[in-house]
């Protein structure tokens, strides 16, 4: 577990920072932010809207270049394009917007454009493809064309894209941002099996804490630095540093702080036992 | 409302004219109009227009399709017709008045083009009507690939023409969020003279463009984190085999030009 596939060392963000501007202010997205994340994790990465938490996953794959620091892959440092490339073979990535990411006219071509990337074999390409959207559970649909397809199933192809690509991990930038609530679990579902499966690392960059709840280990952003990272146990029964980083905590866990009962109460499940344990001495 | 939008007029079906290679059917289309091009006699177009049609009947697409591509032509039809009556002159006279002679070489002329435009349109929207958009794309991009040796990336116009298809429908639903985006605000887009309309279009143009420049943006980068460098050292997962009735196809169209010159040669020359 203790492998570090991702490392971020001092980083600093700022957008525009060669912009000439000069009622843009300089403002950071990311502060002297060091931190790794280990192979085969599942990291939820919480913050508001501007907590830099997007930018976060943005300088994962080398899309974005930090302004101070180093952010390395593998210990490779995306110091040229080759490099950049290199890394995006390792670290895959997933947009808040299904429709800006699909590239082909054909579910199947389109899980299909990253591996021709990368110049692999048609026959493995058929393969790899036809593997990514069973995972998924699109394979039915590998015929269809994108836009007749709902938003969580797009983003699951969108996720398929990226399977087939191999990758050793997955950074996903709200994915479930613009999807409804079945949507949202379609790919919650997904992602959780490709960690617990396959075993590829998985940094989930969300605002919902139910989300944020179902990783192994949580980091909550605020102003542009790390200010908490743990187990959702060890996160969640914070509720006021939470909500002082504008956050709320999960709704089973509220009910149980407001109640004055149990701390560390994370989903329903474990809230009905909670209430059980309490009532039952009652009855 | 346009959520079911289909581009292009593919028609999908399994004749053999579905099932042939997109870079066979391409060259084949190509060479098939230039035939039409070579025919000077009516033996040698008649020749021509039945292999349309017999290609036509083939191809399984309905006949009321096949008239549905030749509407927009008929304007067309009717002035070179007007025009080829009126101006050519030669043979028997059938009618003088006003200055206008109907010639015998007239109303040929006239036939003669009218089935020849009607013949391209056939054999064009055959090809169109069994070829999806995107096996066509493909397709240009690999007969087109020798171009590379002059510097031309055909790759890239490839890639420009499948996502140009890709946000067609995507950029559709766009407009029509927008519009309604609009009307809520009290916008009135149906009413008023042309330049009026024109105005009131204005607010939806520019967040459409807005919203496309954000979506290439975006796109770009989604491309980048896949990979995606251009042409260079990419595969392919479609391999597009040429098949024994590709080369059939090939062998029966070189034949229909052949037979078209060699017609050419025995009978009497229209034009």
């Amino acid at each position: 577990m203790s492998e570090k596939i991702i490392e971020f060392d001092n980083v600093t963000f700022i957008y525009d920072a060669d912009d000439e501007d000069a009622s843009v202010q300089e403002y950071p997205a990311l502060t002297d932010v060091s931190l790794a994340i280990n192979k085969g994790e599942f990291v939820a990465v919480l913050g508001h809207n501007g907590s830099g938490k997007s930018t976060l996953a943005k300088l994962c794959n080398a899309i974005l270049e930090p302004t101070k620091g180093t952010v390395s892959v593998k210990g490779i440092v995306p110091d040229t394009e080759e490099k950049a490339d290199e890394i995006r073979r390792i670290v895959g990535m997933v947009f808040q917007n299904p429709d800006n990411q699909i590239v082909a006219t054909i579910v199947e071509d389109d899980v299909a454009f990253g591996p021709e990337n990368l110049g692999i074999e048609p026959s493995e390409i058929r393969k790899r493809v036809d593997d990514a959207l069973k995972c998924v559970n699109m394979y039915d649909f590998r015929h269809r064309e994108p836009h007749k397809l709902s938003g969580g199933q797009k983003q699951r192809v969108a996720i398929a894209g990226v399977i087939a690509m191999q990758t050793e991990c997955i950074v996903l930038d709200e994915p479930t941002a613009m999807l409804d609530p079945m949507g949202r679990d379609e790919v919650m579902q997904t992602v959780k099996r490709l960690n617990k499966e396959m075993g590829i690392t998985v940094v989930l960059v969300t605002h919902f804490m139910d989300e944020a709840v179902q990783a192994d280990r949580v980091i909550v952003m605020d102003g542009g630095r790390p200010v908490m990272d743990g187990t959702p146990k060890e996160v969640f029964t914070q509720v006021k540093k939470l909500r002082a980083c504008g956050l709320d905590v999960p709704q089973s866990t509220e009910l149980c702080h407001n109640l004055g009962l149990g701390e560390g109460v994370l989903d329903v499940d474990g809230c009905v036992d909670e209430l059980v344990r309490v009532l039952g001495g009652a009855v | 409302m346009i959520r079911d939008i289909t581009i292009g007029q593919y028609y999908p079906g399994k004749s053999v004219l579905h099932r042939l290679d997109p870079r066979m059917k391409l060259i084949l289309t190509f060479l098939l109009i230039v035939t039409i091009f070579l025919c000077k006699s009516f033996f040698s177009l008649g020749l021509i227009a039945l292999t349309a049609v017999i290609a036509a009947a083939i191809s399984s697409v309905p006949a009321k399709m096949m008239l549905k591509s030749l509407k927009p032509i008929v304007i067309i039809l009717v002035f070179t017709a007007v025009l080829n009556i009126i101006y050519t002159e030669g043979g028997t006279v059938y009618f003088e008045k006003w200055g206008i002679a109907i010639t015998e070489k007239g109303v040929n002329t006239a036939i003669f083009t009218m089935i020849r435009i009607v013949t391209l349109v056939i054999i064009s929207s055959l090809l169109t009507y069994t070829t999806t958009p995107t096996m066509l794309t493909d397709a240009i991009e690999r007969v087109l690939s020798p171009l590379k040796i002059f510097k031309i990336k055909v790759h890239t116009l490839a890639m420009m023409m499948t996502l140009a298809l890709r946000f067609i429908p995507t950029l559709i639903e766009e407009i029509d969020r927008i519009m309604n985006a609009q009307k809520a605000r009290g916008a009135d887009l149906e009413s008023g003279g042309i330049i009026q309309r024109a105005k009131a279009l204005v607010p939806i143009f520019i967040p459409l463009m807005v919203s496309s420049f954000r979506r290439a943006y975006e796109l770009a980068f989604a491309m980048t984190c896949r990979c995606y460098t251009g042409g260079e050292g990419r595969t392919r997962m479609k391999q597009m085999k040429l098949a024994f009735r590709d080369f059939s196809a090939l062998v029966l169209c070189l034949a229909i030009t052949a037979g078209v010159v060699v017609l050419n040669h025995f009978f009497e020359a229209v034009i």
